[in-house]
Parts: C-alpha cells; structure tokens; sequence
C-alpha cells in the first residue's frame, strides 16, 4: 500500500537533508507503529506520505502512484481518495457542526462520497453511524467544533479519517492531548474502525507503550540516516 | 464549488463580528457613492426640466450662467435691471412670438415673489413642454381690480398652508430686515398652482403692475419718509413697469434663434444680453463638473479604506486559521481551494456590504428626500439604478474581488509553504 524507497529530503533552502530513508513497505491492511522523539522529521515523513511535501530523490508511493509523478492538483485528489488524516490537535473547523466536519472528508473526493454512500446509503448516513460508533452523543452531532471538548474533538476528526473508507489513515500523535483513560478508548476505536475497514493506518507517536497494539513498530530515528536537527 | 461557497458562508458567519464592520464600512461607501449619482443626475434632471418652450432668456449683461440661475432658478440676484422699452422693442421683432418679463427681487417668508404678466401662464412650460395648470382658483386678473391678486406655486401653499381667499403681505429685499414689508399693501391669494417640481412651486407670482403699485411710496429700498400711498390710492397711479429683471422669449421658429440672439446683444438702447437656456446649462455643468469629479473622487477613496480594511481584516485573521487550512489540506483542498476560500470569504463580504449599501440609500432617497425637496427644491428620485449607478456598483464589487484575492493568495502561498505543519 505504501512504498518508499531511496527517499532524500530536506526543507527549502536548509543546506542539507532532513530526511534520508533507504525503504519502507506497508502492506494493505497492516496497522504501523512509528516511534520517534518530537523533531526526528516524523511529521516531515507524515507530510511526505501524503504528498504534501515531495521527496528531493526517490519514490514515495502510495495506493499504486508515484507522488512525484502526480500533478499538484492531481496530488490533491489523490490524496482526498485514498488518505484519511489525524492530527494531532486542531484536527475540526471549529465554527463547523461536528457532522459537517466528518463529512469534510468527502467533500473534495467523489469516490469517498460513494464508497460512504455503498457503505451506508449516503455519506451523512455513514456520518452519523460512525459517530455512533466512536462513542459521540447523538445531541453534540449539530454542535459546533469548538464546543466540544478535546477528547470528543479527537474522535470526531477520527470519524472523519475513516468516512468513504480510505485506503489508508495516517496519525500524527492523535493521542498526545488525551489523558490515559481517553487515549486507551480512542485507541480501541481507532484500531477497531481501521481494522473494519480494512484501512491500512500508519501511527506515529513519542509514546513507546501504545506500540504493543500494532501488527509492526519501527523506530523512525533507526530508519533516518539523516540528523533532523531542529525542524519538527 | 458550491461546497467551497457553504464553506466559506459559514467562515464568515463565524466571525460575523468582525467582518459585519467591514461590511458596515464597504455598505457606507455605497450609500455615499450611490447617493452622490442620485443627486447629481436629479440635480441635473430639475435643472434641465425648470425651462423648457423658452428660446432665449433676455437680461442685463453678466454670465449666461447667472442669468440663468436668478431669472429661472430663482438663486443669487439680479445685479441689473433691464427696461420694459427695451423688452418690448425685442417683442417688436418679427420673428418673436411671444414676450414673458419677469421682475424679482421681493420675498414672502423666504419664498421669492415673481411679478410678471399674465403670458406667462400662457406661455411658460416645463419639463417635457408640459403648461402650467392651476391646480385652484384663477391667474391674476392684470387689470386694476384684480390688482392684489397672487398665484402659489405648489410648495409655498403647501408648506404655509394657505387657501384661497388667504391674506399675504409680501416683504421687501429677502425681507431680513425689520419694517421692510409692504404691510399696507396686502395680497389676496387668487390661485394655486399644481406642483411642478420646478422652482415655479417656491414662487409666489403677483402682476407686474401691483408690483410696481408696491413700491410707489418706496425709494432706495425704503418706504419715503411722509409719503403713504393707500392700497386704494395706488390705482390712480401710472402702474405701468418702467423696469424688470428678465424676459423669457419664445420665438415663431427655432431657425431664427440666433438672429434674435445678435439683435438682443447689439442693442443699442442699453447692454442687454440672451441667452439659450440650453447651452447656458452646459455651462453650468461645465462649471459644477470640476466639483462633482472631486467629490466622486473623495467617494472613491472611501470605498478604496473601506476595501483596504477588508483585506486588513481577512489577512490578521489569516494566521490564527492557518491549522484550519492545514485541516481542509489534509482533507483533500488543493491551495487554489484555499485560495477560493478566502476569496469567497472576502467577495461575500463584499456583496454584503454593497446590498446594504444599496439599501441604505433607498431608505436614505425615501426618508430624506421631502426635506431635500423643502430645503432645496431638487426632487430626488426613487427610481431603478441609472446606468452610472450600475457602473458603481459593478466598480465596488469588481474592486471588492480583486481586494479579496490579496488575502486569497497569502493563503494559498501559507497552505503550500506550510503543508500541513503550521510553524506559526
């Protein structure tokens, strides 16, 4: 599902790599533990896995294509197909109703709409069930973003990684703003959702306890012959 | 992009705070816009309808500009009289079909009082060469008994709230200063006018001869001292005018407008001057127009601060939103989509404040226009936008998207510098 291989990056105008990786395989389906300390070029990686940033040298690919090989608007689109993505934090428009933000991940890809659509009759019917299944309380759903709390907000922006079923769900340190009660419940449904859907998910985290759930844990600082130095 | 637009709707909403004062801001620039080209062409319409049927205007020499506005126009005075021997050898001239003089110069509470003779209701027209109508009573008579007779425009009997029958003293000058009336002599309202829109409404027009009558015991703008001439007394006097302040002239064909215009010039009796009231008008616009660019320019420059403020407002939100341009990167959206959004967001802004500008100065034509009216005698219009109108708007809303892409560009060079790590 994903492949990198000989991939060499560095920032514009940085005056060397940041981000040196002979290879990485994913398998379709597999859920990856990537551990690394803040400022080893993990969310560098995350971006380069998403086709946000593109690599200097080498090939980053994902479902079937070549990043690099992609036009910047066609990079989009392919990004809005096949990715579902988590933050860290901040992850909702915050003026926008909770079930319009879960639906934000099919309003730029038509094939995530109808893959929601095939799944549950419409993509706010796949919507409101994931919802239901992350554990949200069905009178917060026409809420705004913000007024919810951070744990609630975490899961939202889980729904929306995994409505049209993506092929892949990337997350960048979901969990770091949760406290551990939260952060065990939001693991299980995302593991859960993931594993329902078939959705390869790659995690990256400071947080070495929560590698033990996965099918695979890699270290980042083993895999990056680069010394990131300060650059998040 | 009809999602981009529900997006960028519900961005806006949420900081409706703000945004409603840079609407507020662009939606006063319309106003003064709009209702600065509302004036301007109404002024113009007035103007141009005050005369029409009337190929010269005969008076003493000055600008054909201010003869225009005393004798028509009823503003500023007259610095010269002219002679009744003079009007009537122009009336004398074969190709003259009709004479109307005109004396000025007396006020009832602030309106002006015309003394004329009973042509001109005969021959004075307006607008769209529409005659004047009564609206009640008669003209006045011209003869002797009917001596104190007087005709209201529309607007002087409806602001003083005078019928017919209704006694009126008339004041001498503008009638500022104490014991400058000619109480002795006072006026019987004959007839009522129907409104015109023209400053024929603000005139109150008594015969030429009662004119006269009034002034037969007054000298060097004073009444003589030790010489009263009882109202009754007066008509055995010689009422005939000696002197006016205008005469309108309407000749048998246009043809021959510019021969009575060299004869009226190179009079030999005394200066005099005429004027066709047309190209005195152009004259007048030629003169008005330097101010009137001015002040569209100065309006210009409002809705410019107020667009000016819409980019400062959308731009110092932009930075605390770069995690949600981060988000909808994340989701898919391309930085054009980022881009449109902010566009979207600011051309919303935009037609917010236009429309309530628009509204605004409907109200603002609505509610002020009767005191405008009162005040100045230029009757606004409630009417569609006028082609210039629409040229304003469209400049507004054209300038409002090219503002709005500043703050569009900066986040699509944010959304591409910043992937989806903000570094804010």
């Amino acid at each position: 599902m994903i492949q990198v291989e000989g991939l060499r990056y560095a920032w514009p105008r940085a005056p060397r790599d940041c981000l040196t990786l002979d290879g990485l395989r994913v398998e379709p389906g597999e859920a990856v533990f990537l551990h690394g300390p803040s400022g080893c070029g993990k969310s560098t990686l995350l971006s380069l896995l998403a086709g946000v940033l593109l690599a200097r040298e080498g090939s980053v690919r994902l479902a079937g294509r070549d990043w690099r090989e992609l036009s910047g608007a066609a990079r989009d689109r392919h990004r809005a197909d096949h990715v579902g993505y988590l933050f860290q934090q901040f992850n909702l428009l915050p003026w926008l109703p909770v079930l319009d933000n879960v639906l934000l991940g099919c309003r730029f890809s038509r094939t995530r709409a109808q893959r929601a659509a095939e799944r549950a009759g419409s993509p706010s019917a796949q919507a409101r069930s994931l919802l239901q299944r992350v554990g949200l309380p069905q009178d917060s759903w026409t809420r705004a973003a913000r007024e919810l709390s951070v744990g609630q907000q975490q899961r939202v922006a889980a729904a929306r990684a995994l409505i049209g079923a993506p092929e892949v769900v990337i997350a960048d340190e979901p969990t770091s703003a949760l406290d551990a009660a939260l952060r065990e419940g939001f693991m299980d449904v995302l593991l859960g959702e993931c594993r329902a859907a078939r959705s390869t998910l790659v995690f990256v985290s400071h947080d070495e306890r929560l590698a033990a759930r996965f099918d695979r844990a890699l270290s980042l600082p083993d895999l990056n012959r680069a010394s990131c130095g300060a650059v998040a | 992009m009809t999602s981009l637009t529900g997006l960028a709707a519900a961005s806006s909403w949420n900081r409706r705070g703000t945004l409603s004062l840079v609407a507020l801001s662009i939606a006063l620039a319309t106003l003064l816009l709009l209702t600065f080209e509302r004036v301007r062409l109404d002024v113009r319409e007035n103007f141009a309808s005050a005369v029409s049927g009337t190929d010269l205007v005969v008076g003493a020499r000055t600008g054909p500009v201010q003869l225009m506005l005393y004798a028509v126009f009823r503003l500023g005075g007259a610095t010269h009289t002219i002679r009744m021997d003079s009007v009537r050898a122009v009336a004398q001239h074969r190709a003259v079909a009709w004479v109307v003089p005109l004396a000025l110069g007396d006020t009832h509470r602030g309106f002006p009082v015309l003394g004329t003779t009973r042509a001109y209701f005969d021959h004075f027209r307006y607008g769209e060469r529409q005659p004047l109508a009564l609206a009640q009573g008669t003209p006045f008579s011209g003869d002797l008994d009917g001596l104190y007779g007087a005709v209201l425009g529309a607007e002087v009997a409806q602001r003083l709230q005078y019928r017919l029958g209704e006694r009126i003293v008339l004041a001498h000058g503008s009638g500022s200063l104490p014991g400058s009336e000619h109480a002795d002599k006072p006026f019987t309202v004959v007839g009522i006018l129907a409104r015109t829109g023209t400053p024929v409404d603000r005139t109150v027009h008594i015969s030429l001869q009662a004119l006269e009558a009034i002034h037969l015991d007054w000298a060097g703008g004073v009444p003589m001292k030790g010489l009263a001439i009882p109202a009754e007394q007066a008509r055995k006097f010689d009422l005939e005018p000696k002197q006016v302040t205008a005469a309108l002239v309407g000749l048998k064909g246009r043809a021959a407008v510019f021969n009575v215009q060299r004869f009226v010039n190179e009079f030999e009796g005394e200066p005099l001057m005429a004027v066709l009231p047309g190209v005195a008008l152009d004259e007048l616009w030629s003169v008005v127009g330097v101010g009137e660019a001015l002040l569209l320019a100065l309006s210009g420059l409002v809705a410019l601060v107020s667009l000016a403020g819409l980019v400062a407002t959308v731009l110092a939100g932009l930075n605390e939103r770069r995690r949600e341009l981060a988000v909808l990167r994340a989701v898919g959206a391309g930085p054009r989509h980022v881009m449109l959004l902010l566009a979207a967001e600011g051309l919303l802004v935009t037609l917010t404040g236009v429309a309530l500008g628009a509204l605004a100065h409907l109200a603002t034509v609505v509610l002020a226009g009767p005191w405008v009216q009162a005040q100045y005698g230029v009757t606004l219009n409630l009417a569609a936008p006028s082609a210039s109108q629409w040229q304003l708007l469209a400049g507004v809303l054209a300038a409002g998207v090219l503002a709005s892409l500043v703050p569009g560009l900066r986040a699509y060079r944010l959304s591409l510098a910043d992937g989806l790590a903000p570094r804010s």
